[in-house]
């Protein structure tokens, strides 16, 4: 049995400890939200938070959860920092299929969570691992910098 | 156009409605699910009101707007409720989107006759009049609901927002207080449409109706349906398409604790377990032996040598004006260029799934639907149902760029085998890796374009000859006889046999090569016009620069029978200062340049101008696009914006390093490392620019992409004089 907390509130599973996070969350506690792009982190569609910090759930045994903080894009609405990026986010429509976008967000709210004002250099190297097919990157660096404003 | 909407009745929308009930059935969280956003479920509500199969209106004020077409992205959720939502003068932020079901008799694209189906940039240019009558015949209902309980003229009754007024008598109701009274009217036979000088939606900005969903996790997706007793399968698929399984060991695979089942389909072995990291570890551990006997096992390299040596031959004709081959024997200047194009994978970021289920009455699916009647009736086909039998229930796909609308119904038919093989006992989640999507085959073909052209002393084009070489998408699927004519697939030749320039003597022909290549090929993104328009725009570049002229110019002069090319063009080069020298590179050794592309696809006209900056090692950053756009009415300028911004994107992957390559019939590439896409930093600033028309709309999802490759190619060569001639560009400049 291993415990952590997810999304404020703890929870246990039963499921093999190299069971690798995402299908933890996906399939063990039906929380969909998050997404399976390309099972090696490539992608980041799968991106989550572990204590804060944006990880590839894709690529994270169940093990590395143990005890800790994850936040997935359920939750992350409950943050200052998730709220205004998500508002953002619907404010600049930058969603197309939306698939990527979870992850986008996890990786969003972790950045401007470390650095409140991001340069366009800061945002090319915290979002480079978060792959869009609808290429909405455009919108993705414009909505980034209207959620730090609305922060400051 | 046919813009009549069929069924038009409240009686029949309701006993339609009815054959909806298999999603209201299901126990617990699966009906939770399957009334989710994205799928049609319940029937009208108790005092609802619902005049026709497009619209619904709730006791609540709700409007629900049945959407027809697969929302991948592209926002056609949001442009189809903007259509009806003009009409009833409804209050968008009142308005829901719920994806029908599948019906060719009351949900097919008026373009395609009686077939429901998205692809084509197709969806608001088939629905801008039968969405708007939809729209306008529920309006008209609650204002003479409105009249009869107020007791005043109709004429007298005004609409906004949402609020049925007669300003005389100072009286006010909303939707939801009329809905029952309206609900009880006949259906007008004939309305009347709003002159376009009213529109207060069309044209203006509508927040878009996903953006909530899918910025807080609950938009659902394929990849999300969950049903009770429900089992994933992943497939252990043959490595060179068209081999089959010679033998299985599944010990190992069966030892594996919460595999279920292992079972052998016709294209590969499935494990099925209750979850998908069970069934893959299943899989992981099959002992496969796979009988190449039937396999294919071309190279790309070698495929491409053929191409150039059938490129000699001459092929099926699909345009002749004059006689080009003898004006190119007596010109004096002739130039000639090959271009290469490799295969291409779709690589949506939602890897290939389908969940199905059968039971006695009849089968049922979720799916990212993209092609509802061609896969209803495979699956009645292989199950021996009637088509109405096949429930599809139509959620949001993770992009698709055409991969969804498999003429074969590839991956539905693969659900469909597995669960006959378990006997029906549980539904199936079928689920691809994206291992299994980049090898799963039906790529954009490879191709060879062999330009040859011949100039007159000023340098103006007298003669075009284009010689297209590769695999037809059409041959062997079922548009074959409608679609292949004295052996040209018009999907080969979109965007060349329609040149625009005017060049009196003018050839394009067709060498079909699906006899020697058995690689899976499909429509992608833009289709015929993710070839043809970078071998015409690069070629005609090559011709402007052989002249001394300027590629603008060079390209107006020919464009005179065509205004809506030469529309975008001028705004595009306008908006982009063409005429002024482009800023100096900021890095020492540094090389800028710009260049530009015109090509019309899908009956909508996009001009591109890309900027770039080329180091001194060849390496080089897209800096800038300026983008014009004539997509006739602009129903979501946004949405336009949108689509333009990620079809650049989407192109620029293209160019850049979009490659599936083959090697003895073993795909090479399997995930985004060696398939590389966009990156955040690799994407340029866009500026789009949308030309104001009253033309009807046509489509944006697909138009954005084809001019990018070859402005960009266009702006490498002015940077640097190197012209590529073979897609993608990848180290070129740097060899």
């Amino acid at each position: 049995m291993t415990r952590f907390t997810l999304n404020g509130k703890p929870v246990d599973t039963a499921l093999p400890d190299d069971t690798p996070l995402l299908w933890v969350l996906r399939d063990g506690l039906d929380l969909t939200g998050t997404k399976f792009g390309c099972g090696m982190g490539l992608c980041g569609a799968c991106t989550v938070h572990l204590d804060g910090q944006p990880i590839r759930s894709c690529s994270t045994p169940l093990s590395a959860a143990a005890g800790k903080r994850i936040t997935t894009i359920e939750g992350v609405g409950s943050g200052r920092v998730g709220a205004a990026v998500q508002k953002a986010w619907q404010k600049l429509d930058v969603v197309q299929c939306g698939y990527c976008q979870s992850g986008q967000i996890m990786a969003a709210t972790a950045l401007l969570a470390a650095k409140p004002r991001p340069s366009d250099a800061d945002i090319d190297a915290a979002m480079g691992g978060n792959l869009c097919r609808c290429a909405t990157y455009v919108r993705i660096r414009a909505a980034i910098h209207e959620a730090a404003k609305s922060l400051a | 156009m046919k813009s009549q909407i069929a069924n038009a009745s409240r009686r029949d929308f309701l006993k339609a409605g009815a054959g909806l009930t298999l999603a209201l059935v299901l126990p617990g969280t699966a009906a939770a699910q399957a009334g989710g956003p994205g799928i049609a479920g319940a029937a009208v509500a108790e005092g609802g009101f619902a005049p026709n199969a497009f619209v619904r209106i709730g006791t609540d004020d709700t409007v629900t707007v049945i959407a027809k077409h697969l929302e991948m992205g592209q926002g056609v959720y949001t442009g189809l409720a903007t259509l009806v939502a003009e009409e009833l003068d409804a209050d968008w932020a009142r308005v829901a989107v719920e994806g029908a079901p599948a019906d060719a008799k009351r949900y097919n694209n008026l373009f395609w006759g009686p077939s429901q189906g998205t692809g084509g940039s197709t969806a608001i240019a088939n629905s801008y009049e039968q969405l708007r009558q939809a729209g306008a015949a529920a309006r008209a209902m609650l204002v003479q609901a409105a009249a009869e309980r107020w007791k005043v003229p109709a004429a007298e009754i005004t609409v906004k927002t949402g609020v049925v007024s007669h300003a005389k008598s100072g009286r006010k109701a909303r939707f939801g207080e009329l809905a029952e009274a309206a609900a009880a009217l006949p259906v007008p036979q004939q309305v009347t449409l709003k002159d376009p000088k009213d529109f207060t939606l069309i044209g203006r900005h509508a927040p878009r109706k996903d953006s909530v969903d899918k910025t807080t996790g609950r938009a659902r997706f394929t990849q999300d349906v969950k049903l009770p007793g429900m089992l994933v399968a992943v497939v252990a698929h043959p490595p060179r398409f068209g081999a089959i399984v010679r033998s299985v060991d599944d010990k190992a695979a069966r030892a594996v604790p919460g595999v279920a089942e292992v079972v052998v389909i016709p294209n590969g072995v499935a494990v099925l377990a209750g979850d998908y990291w069970t069934a893959k570890k299943g899989r992981d551990a099959l002992q496969v032996e796979w009988d190449d006997a039937t396999a294919y096992r071309g190279s790309s390299d070698a495929i491409l040598a053929d191409y150039r040596k059938l490129a000699a031959t001459p092929g099926a004709v699909a345009r002749k004006d004059g006689d080009a081959e003898a004006a190119l024997g007596q010109a004096a200047r002739v130039i000639e260029a090959d271009y290469a194009f490799p295969f291409l994978a779709h690589a949506a970021m939602e890897p290939i799934n389908c969940v199905m289920r059968v039971g006695s009455d009849g089968c049922e699916v979720w799916n990212g639907e993209q092609f509802h009647t061609g896969d209803q009736h495979a699956l009645a086909a292989f199950f021996g149902l009637q088509p109405e039998q096949v429930t599809l229930h139509m959620l949001y796909a993770g992009g698709s760029f055409g991969r969804r609308a498999n003429p074969k119904s590839d991956y539905l038919l693969e659900t469909a085998q597995i669960v006959k093989a378990i006997g029906g006992r549980a539904p199936v989640k079928l689920v691809w890796s994206r291992e299994d999507d980049m090898r799963g085959g039906y790529y954009r073909p490879a191709y060879l374009h062999r330009l040859r052209a011949a100039l007159d002393a000023d340098g103006k084009p007298l003669a075009w000859s284009q010689r297209i070489v590769g695999q037809s998408i059409i041959t062997g699927s079922p548009f074959e006889s409608v679609m292949v004519k004295n052996g040209v697939d018009a999907t080969s030749v979109e965007g060349a046999a329609n040149l625009p320039y005017a060049i009196p003597n003018l050839q394009v022909d067709l060498h079909t090569t699906n006899g020697e290549v058995k690689v899976p090929v499909q429509w992608w993104r833009s289709v015929g016009s993710t070839h043809t328009g970078f071998a015409t725009e690069v070629f005609l570049d090559e011709l402007a620069a052989t002249a001394g002229a300027d590629p603008v110019a060079y390209r107006m002069a020919l464009l005179g029978g065509h205004p809506r090319h030469a529309g975008v063009l001028k705004l595009a080069a306008d908006k982009a200062g063409w005429t002024k020298p482009l800023a100096a590179a900021r890095e020492k050794g540094a090389k800028r340049g710009r260049g530009v592309a015109v090509h019309e696809s899908f009956n909508s006209y996009v001009a591109q101008v890309v900027e770039v900056t080329v180091g001194a090692d060849g390496s080089f950053k897209v800096d800038r696009v300026v983008c014009a756009v004539d997509c006739g009415v602009a129903v979501n300028p946004d949405v336009i914006r949108a689509q333009m911004e990620g079809g650049i994107g989407y192109g620029l992957a293209a160019a850049l390093s979009g490659a599936i390559t083959l090697k003895d019939g073993v795909v090479e590439q399997s995930n985004f490392h060696d398939y590389t896409v966009l990156r955040i930093d690799q994407m340029p600033r866009v500026d789009v620019h949308i030309v104001p028309s009253a033309e009807k709309p046509t489509g944006v999802g697909e138009p954005g992409v084809p001019p990018l490759a070859p402005a960009l190619v266009n702006a490498l060569h002015a940077a640097t004089g190197k012209r590529i001639r073979s897609l993608p560009i990848g180290e070129q400049l740097k060899a």
